[in-house]
């Protein structure tokens, strides 16, 4: 009874393609603003802010740059972080080299560094494909990090590259607290989010899925695989440096490059594949799963242990979370090529019916 | 059958194309005229599909000329033949298997939305117009081929016969002037065949389109194609209307000679 | 010149090792298609291993006939439990499966062994060669020569074992055609299973020679990362490829260490080391431009 939409008959093809064109759908979704713009900031205490709801916010936003390359145009990237660091490292110095110039500019600008440079590091999926073009990200990878690093004048000469992040002030306001922060950040994360589902639904992100599921077949069609790759690599890349550049100015205040790792870029990749790759819902549900299962796994293996009269240290923690992952990634590979995403569309679906499963 | 056929539109001289060791195709010349439907057959491994793939840029003959619409075309690509009209459905299916019937079929129109990435992020006056203009032909598309009730379902989980009528749809929805089609009716059940072939000339008739077709049915090709090319071992062996090929030696022979 | 012959033979030598692991990838993916990216983690696997099998008193030819068997039955295991699974799956899935397996030894393996960086010593000393120090003034590493030895040996086994023996030929044939391979009536699923078990002895060999020389440590699973260049340059299928791509990794690589960081410094200023963390990407990069399919590769046209 909860989810009918029975006798919601769609009249033209504008009602059909609206954002929800399911009625509880729409209705969720306010709630769901009404929560995490209204509620949340009311509720949440400092902690929640600024180690979980914060970074929560940030990673989804790196996934879904990640999902636009790899789950809709099929680019498989092993380098989110280090576009994440481009995106870091542009905004401070956009910042620090442009008198007056305004917070939210310079985080635009640091995106659109980052799309630059994943144009640049795209231009060999011209050609190759794959697992070859996976490999080649990994020059993005170690080629961004080490440019951090060894080039003094990109963090201005700090030691080993290390940046602190300038004041965050909007039109004279000041954002200190953890709760503007993540107001701030939120209001980011949901434009952007936005702007992707609108792509995604409209006839770039039929292209980029199109050159996904059978490249020869999208050319024959009129498609052209070079812009449609580009595009994909310098969006994707604007979304991760903007989640790099919020990473640093609205999470941790000061970054390095080493902080951007290729372990980081797995485990964005992690949260598409556990959230759901080609899912804008499942870059958010992955990003939560990702975050949230290290805490877990903190809190109860110790409690485990001391049921069963294990004994334990906590490098045994960091070593089962890594095991854990890798289970995970297999488990949902096999299991649910589609994630989370694809369960909560399950769940709706049999939600649709209930309480009559006919 | 009686219908106009017009000028030659597409001209194909001398054409040969090799991979590494393998002749595909050796100095075939033949041409395509406008709204016919013309019918390429042979045995298994003859050339035919390679054929199509060098009409629409897919494959890039190593030697020969390839005059569409009186232009002599040099090396093309396959998104340059898609915007000068030709559409194309596949051997073995080509749809994207991730999208929905819908989105497959509005796939077809790309070349023709112009909006921009930006446009559509912000979903400003022309990205949503050109949506809904789209929608509609696309729909006219879709009750052509009657699918109305398989709009939404991914692709992949429709039935072959089904899904090769997608394949047609999204090429439709181009509004090409020419279709290539490789074998629509392979493994098809007699209704589906029938349905297909009902599609083909309503096509045919209704917007004019020239058709190219490779079809093992012998009796579908008798049917319904004005004139016949037969390729072998990737040499033209024979080529004119159906009667005469049916009657002629040489392609009794290749016919006769391979064992199926 | 003196130095640079120095510098490019011990280049050469290292290049062998890179080759070591990149033939464990090169097996997998020619008989089954699977791009396994924990080909690292499974040396690092096999690495550990020995060292906790010698740990617990046993000495050093069991220790390494029992990492056999632990690589085999893991093989075996990861042949039954995921790649099965995944058949028909696209490439990249099983690619992004193979990260998860990655992870999941890395988790798996120190819990077992544990995390302790170990030393582990073959009987091989990592001195100078006195001759060739003598006699041209060289420093060439003994170990170095003697991995790179071992590597020769290695990749001669395996083409032996790929042209005369029954299951080898068998390999052979589903690297081409995975019909043909059925019709030789050895199911496809054993086949695999060796495959893994081959790789697995790849592993286990350039974990003895990465774990001898560095110590048997988390860092063996990133010789995975020196290895992927390797591939891209050789191709993914071809033997000869992993060992000229890595001769060719190793040595440019060594050379650029040495020589690129002063010509940086003297036009930005400032310490440029560390190259060899990108290097090879780079340098494999220009390889894709100018070879897409790789060395020995060939090219590849898609049917429609
Ligand atoms: N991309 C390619 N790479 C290598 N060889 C190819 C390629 N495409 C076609 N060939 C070869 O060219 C020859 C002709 O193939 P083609 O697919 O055109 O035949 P066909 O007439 O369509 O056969 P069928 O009736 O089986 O579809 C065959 O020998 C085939 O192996
Ligand atoms: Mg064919």
């Amino acid at each position: 009874m909860l989810y009918r939409e029975a006798g919601q008959f769609k009249t033209s093809y504008a009602a059909d393609q609206q954002l929800f064109p399911i009625r509880q759908d729409r209705i969720g979704i306010l709630i769901l603003l009404a929560v995490v713009f209204l509620v949340i900031p009311g509720v949440a205490g400092d902690y929640w802010f600024s180690a979980i709801l914060i970074p929560f916010l940030i990673f989804s936003l790196a996934a879904l740059g990640l999902n636009i390359l790899t789950g809709y145009a099929g680019q498989l990237s092993l380098g989110s972080a280090a576009f994440m660091a481009v995106g870091a490292y542009a905004a401070y110095n956009f910042q620090l080299r442009i008198d007056g110039i305004p917070i939210l500019v310079s985080f635009v600008c640091a995106g659109l560094t980052a799309a630059g440079i994943g144009i640049l590091f795209g231009l060999p999926s011209l050609w190759i494909k794959g697992f070859y073009l996976a490999v080649a990200t990994l020059a993005a990878q170690f080629f961004i990090v080490w440019c951090l690093t060894k080039f003094p004048w990109l963090s201005n000469y700090s030691s080993s590259g290390v940046i602190s992040t300038q004041p965050l002030i909007i039109f004279g306001h000041a954002f200190t607290s953890p709760q503007e922060k993540y107001l701030l950040v939120l209001t980011i994360v949901a434009v952007m989010a936005l702007a992707a589902k609108n792509m995604v639904r409209s006839s770039t992100g039929r292209a980029w899925m199109a050159v996904r599921d059978m490249d020869v077949a999208a050319s024959v069609i009129g498609i052209r695989l070079m812009p449609v790759k580009l595009l994909a690599f310098a969006v994707s890349s604007f979304y991760c440096g903007v989640a790099g550049a919020l990473y640093a100015f609205c999470y941790l205040g000061s970054v390095e490059p080493d902080g951007f790792s290729l372990d980081m870029s797995f485990r964005i990749l992690f949260m598409i594949i556990i959230g759901g790759v080609g899912s804008i819902l499942g870059s958010f549900l992955g990003a939560a799963f990702i975050l949230l299962l290290p805490v877990f796994l903190d809190i109860a293996l110790p409690w485990a242990a001391r049921l069963l009269g294990l004994p334990f240290s906590s490098a045994t923690v960091s070593h089962i979370q890594v095991l854990v992952f890798g289970a995970l990634i297999m488990f949902f590979l096999i299991v649910e090529p589609h994630g989370l995403a694809r369960l909560w569309q399950i769940t709706k679906e049999k939600l649709r019916l209930w309480p009559f499963p006919h | 059958m009686s219908k106009k056929t017009g000028e030659v539109i597409l001209d194909l001289q001398s054409i040969s194309l090799r991979f590494g060791g393998v002749k595909a195709l050796t100095d075939i010349s033949f041409d395509v005229r406008e709204h016919e439907i013309r019918a390429i057959i042979g045995p298994n491994g003859a050339g035919k599909s390679s054929m199509l793939n060098v009409i629409n840029g897919v494959y890039h003959p190593q030697e020969g000329v390839i005059i569409f619409r009186g232009q002599e075309r040099k090396r093309m690509e396959p998104h340059q033949a898609a915007t000068q009209g030709i559409a194309r459905t596949f051997q073995n299916i080509a749809l994207f298997k991730g999208m929905s019937v819908l989105d497959n079929i509005m796939t077809g129109r790309i070349t023709r939305m112009k909006a921009s990435f930006i446009e559509h992020a912000l979903w400003l006056g022309r990205a949503k117009r050109e949506e809904l203009e789209h929608r509609k032909k696309v729909e006219e598309v879709i009750d052509f081929l009657e699918i109305q009730h398989i709009r939404r379902i991914p692709v992949g989980r429709l039935p072959y016969g089904l899904q090769k009528r997608v394949e047609l749809g999204r090429a439709l929805a181009a509004e090409p002037s020419m279709l290539l089609l490789d074998e629509p009716m392979a493994g098809m059940n007699v209704e589906e065949k029938q349905d297909m072939c009902r599609f083909i000339l309503d096509v045919n008739d209704q917007f004019g389109t020239t058709i190219v077709l490779i079809e093992h049915d012998m009796g579908v090709v008798m049917d319904i194609s004005d004139r016949v090319v037969v390729l072998d071992y990737g040499k033209k062996i024979g080529d004119g209307l159906p009667d005469d090929v049916k009657n002629n030696e040489d392609v009794i022979t290749a016919y006769l000679g391979v064992s199926h | 010149m003196q130095f640079f012959l120095e510098v490019l033979i011990s280049g050469l030598l290292s290049g062998v090792m890179y080759a070591l692991v990149a033939l464990g990838f090169v097996l997998i993916y020619k008989a089954s298609g699977v791009f396994n990216f924990a080909q690292g983690a499974m040396v690092y696997l096999a690495a550990l291993s020995v060292a906790g099998c010698m740990e617990k008193g046993a000495p050093l030819w069991l220790a390494i006939i029992l990492a056999f068997v632990i690589m085999t039955l893991f093989g075996i295991a990861t042949e039954k439990f995921v790649l099965r699974k995944l058949v028909n799956q696209p490439p990249i899935t099983l690619f992004m499966a193979t990260i998860g397996l990655a992870f999941f030894i890395e988790g798996l393996a120190p819990i077992v062994f544990g995390s302790e960086p170990r030393a582990l010593d073959l009987g091989i000393v990592d001195e100078p060669i006195a001759v060739i120090l003598d006699a041209w003034d060289m420093v060439i590493s003994k170990f170095d020569l003697v991995a790179a030895g071992v590597a020769a040996l290695l990749v001669t086994a395996l083409a032996l074992f790929f042209q005369y023996t029954r299951t080898g030929r068998a390999l052979r044939a589903v690297a081409d055609d995975h019909q043909a391979a059925l019709s030789i009536g050895i199911p496809l699923q054993h086949i695999w299973a060796i495959v893994w078990g081959i790789a697995g002895f790849a592993a286990l060999v350039a974990g003895l020679m990465w774990g001898a020389r560095n110590g048997v440590q988390f860092a063996l699973t990133f010789t995975a990362l020196k290895a992927l260049p390797v591939l891209i340059i050789g191709g993914f299928t071809s033997v000869p490829g992993a060992i000229a791509g890595g001769l060719i990794i190793g040595a440019s690589e060594k050379l650029a260490e040495i020589y690129l960081p002063p010509v940086m410094e003297s036009m930005f200023g400032g310490n440029f080391g560390g190259i060899e963390g990108w290097f090879p990407y780079v340098l494999a990069l220009f390889f894709l431009l100018v070879r897409p399919e790789g060395l020995f590769g060939e090219k590849h046209i898609d049917r429609v």
